[in-house]
């Protein structure tokens, strides 16, 4: 499949792309690493009638740390991610979930940027963002605007930037003494999009989860904190408490099917998955025996 | 017995000095493959070559009301629209039936539809542009009306008189029934103390060669000649069926191919879309070239394996089997494929079931159905992952249900290594197997004592691994059974022509075809061999009917064991010439003399006489020095056909070592092996990889592979993303170990080997993820085995 | 509006200049423009790796790259690669070990494998098989590749201990 024609911008600057995107608003599409824009087009899933190739925005590239935040450009790739001294001291989470997107080739060239616009609700980022507690800044007509990452994803593909923004960065708060992290998901094969995935974000002191921040991808059309897993914080969680945790988080999901799973598989796994973060987190294996009765 | 294959006489064939047979050699000719330097039909280019795209049906069922191409002509770069009637005028419909297929019956396929279409992705109009993106710009507009008409996507229901008959003309659904019964099965029924039945599901799936479909037509109006470049397996085949129906004598028909990506039986048919361009090129006088994309691919490329069948086994107490029953339904598409038809894989099911044991009691009925999907023919070890699957499934069964360890009920059941030559319950005749000798060997090599072991010590940490064996037989080196007798045009024998150049270099040419194989290598290590020259002086020229003798190609396991032959046979004479040539201008005899090391020797010392460049030159240059009368002929020219045996079996068996992660559902693949008797290993590493890439396929199968449809006919998984083919990551490393057991048909002795690696892989991992679950009371009997279906299996969802 | 662009780049050492619409891309240009058909396409939608290319020295899928995004930079091919001699080693293993039958694959996995090579001096059979995820092979089984690139690690590992 060839993709159709489309009229082409390069613009030079963060300015200029906003004013073509003002100017072509929904006729047109944001070019950053491709890697999920450029399989739509040469499926003809989508033909828009302008790409604007913002690869050339340097500014929108780096990272940098301070104030106790990360602040990851839009442009930073996935592999920069990966290989990122200040990503793995201060957003470990990052880290991992990055490993497990596509293959090596894509990640040369998949953004960040990219994949939170892009919103797809199987895949790793937005879910690590909601449960980094990280904030989506944008640039567009009217100036910048900070949207939290929790406000950001509002479907499957849909976000809450206008066709006339562009998603210049995010900005996480650097991971805390005691902060700790779990990252899961379940896919058939190496770097195929996730049935189930879990994000998960904490802060673990005396044996106790102080603070968790559970997030699934692959159950919703966006990311899904598990609002079962407050149950958990702050207390000693027992066999049975996660037990009824898990439940509950069974009946907060309602998961949609497709042909990898149904919706009773993907709840099953989500349980799983919660089961086997709770028994990383504090380090009790016996607590991640897969919540069988 | 089986043994190390030694032929009668001293300095045999086969046991020559330095010979090539036997060894592991590097395949010549790699570099151009490495540098990115090949030939595949989509890298080429001729001159005014256009593209085509094929506008598709997006019903399964469909009237077509009208075809509109008036904007679509008007695009930049367009040069044709072409419809089924246009093209109906320059090619002649097919009809998929072989004589020998008893009540076989379809209807008549175009190469472009015309009236109504019966498949979602079936072709309804071409799009002929100067570049493939301009084509299918155009091919978006072309405004198609259509009607929607009922669909079949159910087998289980094709024949329900509710249902729609696709074809009037036939007056039902059934495209083919076979029945079969041996022995007395219902006493052996009533004489066994368990029987167990399952109903095992197959998931339709495909190929996925990696190079797409492809053809350059080259119609060449001043010569009236046309070339058609294609990744075929069987050139003469295509050749011969262009010229059939575009009113062509053959001779004016050349076939060409190059190099090929991938093909496992994919490219062996006769597509509708590869005959509309052979066509379209003689309608537009000009080169047209078609590549499927992948999308195209999944839609139109052959899917295989679209069953359901039920089996039976009985079995006493001590683990005698006393009966195989079957009832087998597989649902093609709307179309028998051509020439080979779509009835062949239930035909080889019912041939194949029980296949390895003693019983003689076996009764069997397979119907095959037409349905609107996509069309249904042979890929790599057609039918046989079927048969095994299903008598490998209920052999464990019965083993499980008797409480016999799987290969105690195998040992006392498989026929015994010296009951040859003995034929199946199915009338299979078999020259010489070694299914006890392969199983003990697999039984060392996997250490299946320790895995018993440490599976059981696993299960106390709630890890579940599972261990599943699976024997196959299977066929290879048909003769003229397979096809020629329905009436197909399809050769059953192969040539090779080999001669010594003037500078003492070696050309063979056959009719043998190379799809990466090492079809180019066997032929080169043999004619090497039995030349006694070194193989960097061999050349093989394969795949061009203007350039090789006639014969039937590649497929079906045959490449080795019958082109093979045609060339240690044609080598042999070449080496006699020689030696009658080499005799004279030294004035010797030829009993004296040999060939080795590029040179004519002498027989007793070995001492180099003349050098084969040497007598070349004397022979090409010089011949006025001969002595008087001599006619060197430095060319020879043999066939071969099989004419003993309809089909040389072959045998093995093979083991899967796996985890199942009982709260995912997901399976871990740890191991995989193989014990395989091909005959005489021409290549032992060829052998090896053809082996390691045919069980790759089937743990495709087994897990991951499966063509899903919606019940309104649709193709919902036509993408690489959403159809899983295995990938590196979740492979397992495979073992490989030989039995030889040579046929006597051939001197070379070699059967096939090419599909056994499909054919018994699925069954393995199937019997295993059964051992795996057995202690939750679960069972299995579908495949992909999916985590969804494992965990349902398991009642955990 | 959707007219040709001209662009520059180095492909394998070599200054090219081409026009080029917006809509082609990568792969296309390589085996259409420059007649450089050993990059290979197997699915265009970037999962099968067969257009596996390196532009500036990172692996890409050149099936899900505009030429166009290419201008100024410097893509190296399977044909490049080859004749710098810069994989001749792992040719070499490749042939020693038939880790290809059809070859359609073969370069893309050729510089996948080269790339994990280049980051990981003694690289396990499991991190081979996860570099070569992304790389579709249907006619190995891939262990024959597994085993032509562990052999090549170890090669290079003697060569400059």
């Amino acid at each position: 499949m060839k993709a159709s024609a489309f009229s082409y911008a390069r613009p030079t600057s963060v300015s200029k792309a906003v004013e073509l995107l003002v100017a072509h608003g929904e006729r047109a599409k944001v070019l950053a690493g491709g890697q999920s824009l450029l399989p739509a087009m040469n499926l003809r899933l989508l033909a828009p009638e302008w790409i604007v190739d913002i690869g050339g925005l340097s500014e929108l590239r780096g990272i940098s740390v301070g104030d106790g935040r990360i602040t990851i450009g839009a442009l930073t790739r996935h592999a920069d991610l990966l290989r990122s001294v200040e990503v793995a001291a201060h957003a470990p989470l990052l880290g991992k979930a990055t490993g497990h997107i596509a293959h090596p080739a894509i990640r040369n060239r998949g953004t960040i940027g990219g994949s939170l616009a892009h919103a797809d609700p199987a895949s790793e980022l937005p879910a690590c963002m909601v449960a980094l507690d990280a904030t989506v800044i944008a640039c567009g007509p009217a100036g910048e605007r900070r949207i939290p990452a929790t406000e950001f994803f509002t479907g499957t593909y849909e976000t809450a930037l206008s066709a006339a923004e562009l998603l210049v960065a995010v900005e996480l708060p650097a991971a805390s003494k005691n902060s700790a992290h779990f990252f899961d998901e379940l896919a058939r094969r190496h770097g195929d999009y996730a049935i189930v995935g879990l994000a998960a974000q904490a802060v673990v002191e005396n044996d106790r989860l102080n603070e968790l921040r559970a997030v699934f991808f692959g159950v919703s059309d966006r990311p899904q904190p598990a609002k079962a897993s407050a149950s958990l914080i702050k207390t000693t969680v027992t066999p049975a408490s996660l037990s009824q945790a898990l439940e509950a988080l069974s009946e907060e999901l309602d998961p949609p099917e497709d042909q990898q799973a149904n919706g009773a598989m993907r709840r099953h796994l989500a349980k799983i998955l919660l089961a086997r973060c709770v028994s990383e987190l504090l380090d009790r294996p016996e607590l991640g025996a897969g919540g069988r009765p | 017995m089986t043994s190390p294959a030694k032929t009668s006489g001293p300095l045999s064939t086969l046991d020559r000095p330095n010979s090539y047979i036997g060894r592991v050699v590097p395949r010549p000719n790699l570099d151009r493959l490495m540098q990115g330097r090949g030939l595949y039909v989509s890298d080429l280019e001729l001159p005014r070559m256009a593209h085509v795209v094929f506008v598709r049906s997006p019903h399964a069922h469909a009237k077509i009301v009208a075809v509109d191409g008036s904007a679509a002509k008007q695009m930049p770069g367009v040069i044709a629209v072409v419809t089924g009637e246009e093209l109906a005028s320059v090619i002649t419909p097919w009809v998929g039936v072989l004589s020998h297929l008893k009540g076989l019956k379809s209807a008549p396929q175009r190469a472009i539809a015309i009236g109504r279409v019966c498949w979602q992705g079936e072709a309804v109009a071409a799009v002929v542009a100067t570049n493939r993106a301009a084509a299918e710009d155009a091919a978006e507009i072309v405004s198609v009306g259509y009607q929607e008409l009922e669909a079949v996507t159910d087998m289980r229901t094709a024949l329900d008189s509710a249902t729609p008959i696709i074809h009037s003309s036939l007056g039902d659904n059934l495209a083919f029934e076979r029945t079969l019964d041996a022995g007395a099965v219902d006493a052996a029924f009533a004489d066994a103390d368990e029987i167990v039945e399952a109903e095992f599901v197959f998931g339709r799936h495909t190929g996925v060669t990696l190079e797409p479909r492809a053809v350059v037509a080259d119609w060449n109006a001043a010569e009236t000649r046309l070339t058609i470049y294609q990744g075929t397996q069987a050139p003469h085949m295509v050749q011969n069926i262009a010229a059939l129906h575009l009113g062509l004598e053959e001779s004016q028909v050349r076939v060409v191919c190059k190099d090929v990506g991938g093909s496992f039986g994919i490219k062996v048919h006769i597509y509708a879309d590869e005959m509309a361009t052979y066509a379209l090129s003689k309608l537009l006088r000009r080169p047209i070239k078609f590549v499927a994309d992948r999308i195209e691919s999944f839609n139109t490329d052959i899917h295989a394996r679209d069953h359901r069948c039920k089996g039976r086994i009985g079995v006493t107490r001590d683990g005698t089997i006393t009966a195989f029953e079957i009832d087998d339904l597989t649902g093609i598409g709307p179309y028998s494929m051509y020439p080979r038809t779509s009835a062949i894989e239930a035909n080889q099911v019912v041939n194949l079931v029980g296949g390895p044991y003693k019983t003689k009691n076996y009764r069997a009925r397979a119907r095959v159905v037409f349905q609107n999907k996509n069309v249904m023919c042979q890929y790599r070890a057609v039918g046989h992952p079927i048969a095994c699957s299903v008598t490998e499934g209920l052999v464990d069964h019965a083993a499980a249900r008797i409480g016999m360890d799987p290969f105690e009920i195998r040992r006392r059941n498989l026929i015994a290594d010296d009951a040859y030559p003995c034929a199946s319950a199915s009338g299979l005749r078999f020259e010489l197997l070694s299914h006890h000798a392969a199983l003990n060997k697999l039984m060392a090599m996997m250490n299946y004592d320790a895995l018993r072991t440490e599976q059981a010590a696993v299960r106390d940490r709630n890890i579940h691994r599972g261990i599943g064996i699976a024997s196959f037989i299977e066929v290879t080196n048909p003769s003229a059974a397979f096809y020629g007798v329905g009436g197909a045009k399809i050769s059953s024998q192969d040539g090779v022509a080999v001669r010594l150049d003037a500078q003492g270099s070696v050309v063979c040419q056959t009719s043998i075809t190379e799809q990466g194989q090492g079809s180019e290598s066997l032929t080169a290590q043999i004619v090497g061999s039995v030349l006694g020259v070194s193989m960097s002086r061999v050349r093989v020229f394969l795949g061009d009917t203007d350039q090789t003798p006639y014969g039937g190609g590649t497929w079906a396991s045959r490449g080795a064991g019958i082109g093979g032959e045609a060339a240690l046979q044609a080598a042999k004479i070449l080496r006699r010439n020689i030696l009658d040539v080499a005799a004279a201008i030294l004035q010797s005899s030829p009993a004296e003399l040999d060939i080795a090391n590029n040179a004519v020797v002498n027989t007793g010392d070995g001492a180099p006489r003349i050098e084969l460049r040497e007598l070349a030159r004397i022979v090409y240059f010089r011949p006025d020095t001969l002595p008087p009368g001599i006619q060197p002929e430095l060319m020879a020219t043999r066939h071969f056909v099989p004419r003993e045996y309809p089909f040389a079996f072959t045998n093995g068996v093979q083991a899967s070592w796996l985890e199942v992660d009982t709260d995912t559902g997901f399976v871990k693949l740890l191991k995989h092996w193989v014990v395989e008797d091909c005959g005489t290993l021409i290549n032992p590493q060829l052998v090896d990889e053809q082996i390691r890439g045919g069980v790759v396929q089937g743990l495709g199968a087994a897990l991951f592979e499966k063509c899903v449809y919606d019940e309104r006919g649709q193709l919902t998984n036509a993408n690489m993303a959403d159809y899983l083919v295995p990938m590196s990551g979740e492979m397992p490393d495979i073992d490989v170990g030989h039995v030889v057991s040579p046929t006597v048909e051939s001197e070379l002795g070699a059967k096939g080997a090419g599909e056994a690696g499909t054919a018994g892989a699925a069954a393995a991992v199937a019997n295993a993820v059964n051992d795996a679950i057995r202690p939750f009371g679960a069972v299995i009997t579908e495949i992909p085995l999916t985590p969804q279906l494992i965990l349902a299996a398991l009642k955990r969802i | 509006m959707t007219a040709p662009l001209s662009i520059t780049l180095h492909v394998n050492g070599e200054r090219v200049e081409a026009q080029v619409l917006p809509r082609l891309n990568l792969a296309d240009f390589l085996r259409e423009h420059l007649k450089l058909t050993g990059t290979h396409v197997g699915c265009e939608h970037g999962v099968c790796g067969a257009c596996t290319v390196r532009v500036d020295g990172e692996i890409v899928r050149s099936c899900l790259t505009l030429a166009v995004q290419t201008h100024g930079g410097f893509v190296e091919t399977i044909e490049g690669l080859s004749d710098s001699g810069e994989i001749v080693d792992l040719q070499e293993a490749f042939r020693q070990r038939n880790a290809l039958q059809c070859g359609f694959c073969t370069p893309g996995m050729l510089i996948a494998a080269q790339d994990l090579l280049k980051h990981e001096r003694e690289p396990d059979r499991a991190q081979i098989r996860e570099h070569l995820s992304g790389n579709y092979c249907r006619c190995t089984g891939y262990q024959a590749i597994v085993d032509a690139v562990e052999e090549t690690a170890r090669v290079r590992r003697e060569r400059k201990p």
